[in-house]
């Protein structure tokens, strides 16, 4: 920590430090994006993932917190740089360095207003061009009367704003086209089933090769991080179910741990080995779930009826612990909120009984056969430089060799003690994408049988305070979602209410991808390449 | 499903007390029956999910649940296929021009399900900025499914009150729920089309 304080202070002397669970560094506007460069290549430092962007609201200022990590070193740090400007705030854009900067950028500026200078693209991402106000600010209005729903379609253009800092030091704007004045569009979305969710992509086509793919998002944003604002700690654990409704146990393992780290509270043995058994079974649940629809997109309807058949079996066991099928709101703050189910071990074991020879029918169905290859082999070839670049992480990140399991780098809970294997493959295609989900529910599955036979007796949940109140400061914690890294930055000041409760998501890097990865590649093969990310649209509109 | 089994008899009794009012011809209320009948038999989803509740429409086709059982397994991708829009999960306001536009692209006869919380009055999103309260505000709901989600055997019995509600409609001479719907999309008009 110390070694990274002082090559930066060596780099830039007006910079100051606060010491936190992660070192942050305050930079002046002016000097970011050399800092960034620097940030980025310099081979001590080498900070070349970008894990996400926070937009804040400080009252009097505003300004961003860059998350940035070392895939090289595996070290942390996060840039705090701000503006005073609340009228016509500007901050300088990275997003010539980091390309998934322009997406995390363009959220900022939905959110907060902030233009960024020399982003090529600064359109709304999640709400209508013709929105008013900026949402996650403090003093927005959230009267209906401003932003009335309406069943009219919204207003679309096919221009967006650049902002581009000239010689002398005065900021432009710039009308830029999306797509080429000749270019061919295609809609597909919102409603397509193949998108997974209401996504919508505009596709310029040239024949039946993809030229570009401009993202539109927001068709599912519910203002989740601005709701959490307005309710208590343990008010707002039950979003993170709603988020990803697949990953629901280690996205609220993330947030209560969060919340346990900031309030100090030590959570007991049997907790911290419910809450990883849960995450697991949740992991194959899902896994489960993405190959039945995957292989349904790519025609092979049959593979979903037998990878269901599993699916309902964890939900089964989920539901007579927690009580719900599919929102469990199982964790809480302190530990979980009831004992295992006295027959969970049972029905455990008897999955893991099934598992293995379901896995081995659904290679003998799908994996060898012949149509399955030449539709996923080789096609959608994301490079491990790549993948780092556009922070796509999860299983879709290690299929490019990026080894990038949060459960191995940064372990959280009780996983430094567990052996298993992170599965990393290099090919960087659709097959690999699959192939990684496939081996991680064995893995899983391993983590499963090491625990299930001594789970620790003692108390499941710790006495918390029934009025929660954090001290201020600001904590940021990931965990390994089913798709990736999950992120949540919590900031308090001192009230029963978060400040600011930011969700990093791993999908939104996943969808963004998209347009990089079709590029040159047939239309058809758009389907096999959106289904390999395995994106969650609520996950990425929050 | 025997008739005690079910939760809401006396609002399809009103129906059908209402409807049967002015009398029924014997042929055209027997070629209603029949028509009813088929209709009630074969109802045809509409793939539309935004967000949880869809999974649980997905396990609603797999073969634990099986709505194939009912007729209802034929999921048509394209709105002009299909009979009725199933409302599964959350609307915001960027969603709702499009939901308008699918239920205007549905072929009469046509019918709703608003299925979850969400769809129903906004659920767990009630203090949110960016979602509708309730679907009924830009669309017609035929049947309101409560649960966040809805288990799969509530969204059978929903869909299943669905049909019920067919069997009594009046298909010929009848005005009762076309006119409803002919009203509230009077009183619901999209703003800046001209009729």
């Amino acid at each position: 920590m110390a070694n990274i304080q002082e090559t930066i202070a060596k780099l830039l002397p007006e910079a100051t430090f606060e010491e936190g669970d992660i070192l942050m560094v305050n930079v002046p506007d002016a000097k970011w994006h050399n800092l960034a460069k620097e940030l980025k290549e310099n081979k001590d430092l080498s900070f070349d993932f970008l894990v996400t962007i926070v937009g804040m609201d400080w009252t009097e200022t505003l300004g961003c917190i860059y998350y940035l990590t070392s895939t090289k070193h595996n070290t942390h740090l996060s840039v705090k740089v701000t503006t005073d400007n609340r009228e016509k705030p500007m901050l300088h854009s990275v997003s010539d360095l980091w390309k998934i900067a322009g997406i995390f950028e363009r959220e900022v500026y939905d959110f907060f207003g902030i233009v960024f200078i020399g982003n090529p693209d600064m359109r709304r991402l999640f709400l209508s061009i013709d929105w008013k106000g900026y949402p996650l600010r403090k003093d927005y209005d959230e009267s209906a009367d401003l932003n009335p729903v309406t069943t009219e379609s919204e207003r679309q253009s096919d221009f967006t704003d650049t902002y581009v800092e000239t010689p002398d030091g005065t900021v432009e704007k710039k009308e830029v086209r999306v797509f080429a004045p000749e270019d061919f569009v295609v809609n597909i979305g919102p409603q397509h089933p193949a998108t997974h969710g209401v996504l919508r992509f505009r596709t310029a086509v040239d024949g039946e090769i993809i030229k570009k793919i401009d993202v539109y998002m927001g068709y599912i944003h519910r203002g989740i991080e601005k709701i959490c604002e307005k309710l208590t700690y343990p008010q707002t654990l039950h979003f993170m179910d709603r988020l990803d409704y697949f990953s629901a146990h280690p996205y609220h393992h993330c947030l209560c741990m969060t919340i346990e780290q900031a309030a100090g509270i030590e959570i007991s043995r049997r907790a911290q080995v419910i809450r990883v058994l849960m995450d697991e079974l949740s992991r194959i649940a899902s896994h489960c779930l993405f190959i039945g629809t995957y292989c349904m997109d790519l025609g092979a309807t049959t593979m979903l009826f037998y990878t269901l058949r599993v699916r309902e079996q964890i939900l089964d066991i989920m539901e007579k612990t927690c009580g719900a099928r599919m929102t469990f709101n199982y964790e809480c703050i302190g530990g979980v909120m009831q004992d295992l189910h006295p027959d969970f071990v049972k029905d455990v074991k008897a999955l893991l009984e099934v598992l293995p020879k379901n896995i081995k029918e659904y290679n003998k169905i799908f994996t060898g056969n012949v149509i399955a290859k030449n539709r996923m082999e080789g096609v959608g070839y994301l490079s491990h430089e790549d993948a780092i670049n556009w922070s796509v992480t999860g299983p879709s990140g290690r299929a490019s060799g990026w080894a990038c399991d949060v459960r191995k780098t940064d372990p959280y809970s009780i996983y430094s003690e567990l052996d298993f294997e992170q599965v990393v493959r290099e090919e960087g295609d659709s097959m690999a994408r699959f192939k990684v989900r496939m081996s991680e529910m064995e893995q899983s599955a391993k983590i499963i049988s090491q625990l299930i036979d001594n789970i620790p007796d003692g108390e499941y949940c710790v006495k918390v305070p029934k009025v929660l109140k954090l001290p201020v400061g600001r904590w940021f914690r990931t965990v390994e979602g089913c798709r990736g890294t999950f992120g949540i930055y919590l900031e308090s000041n001192g009230d029963t209410k978060p400040y600011r409760l930011k969700i990093a998501p791993p999908c939104l890097p996943a969808a963004s991808v998209v347009d990089h990865i079709t590029r040159g590649s047939k239309i058809a093969d758009l389907i096999t390449i959106g289904g390999s990310l395995d994106y969650i649209v609520p996950d990425m509109d929050r | 499903m025997p008739y005690e089994a079910w939760k809401d008899n006396e609002y399809i009794e009103s129906l059908v007390k209402e409807l049967q009012e002015s009398g029924a011809n014997v042929v055209v209320g027997s070629l209603d029956k029949l028509i009813n009948w088929g209709r009630s038999n074969s109802l045809w989803p509409l793939t539309f999910a935004t967000s949880c509740c869809g999974i649980e429409f997905v396990s609603l086709g797999a073969a634990r649940y099986d709505m194939a059982r009912f007729g209802w397994e034929v999921a048509r991708s394209s709105p002009r296929q299909a009979d009725f829009i199933m409302v599964a999960g959350t609307i915001v306001n960027r969603m709702a021009p499009v939901v308008r536009r699918l239920y205007d692209q549905l072929a009469e006869p046509k019918y709703v399900i608003a299925c979850g919380a969400c769809a129903v009055s906004g659920g767990p999103f009630k203090k949110s900025y960016h979602v509708v309260m309730g679907v009924d505000q830009i669309i017609p709901v035929d049947v309101y499914l409560p649960g966040c989600p809805p288990r799969p055997e509530a969204m059978i019995y929903s869909i299943m009150q669905l049909s019920r509600k067919i069997k009594v409609e009046r298909f010929f001479g009848g005005v009762n729920r076309q006119q409803k719907q002919a009203d509230f999309l009077k009183e619901h008009p999209i703003e800046g089309v001209e009729d």
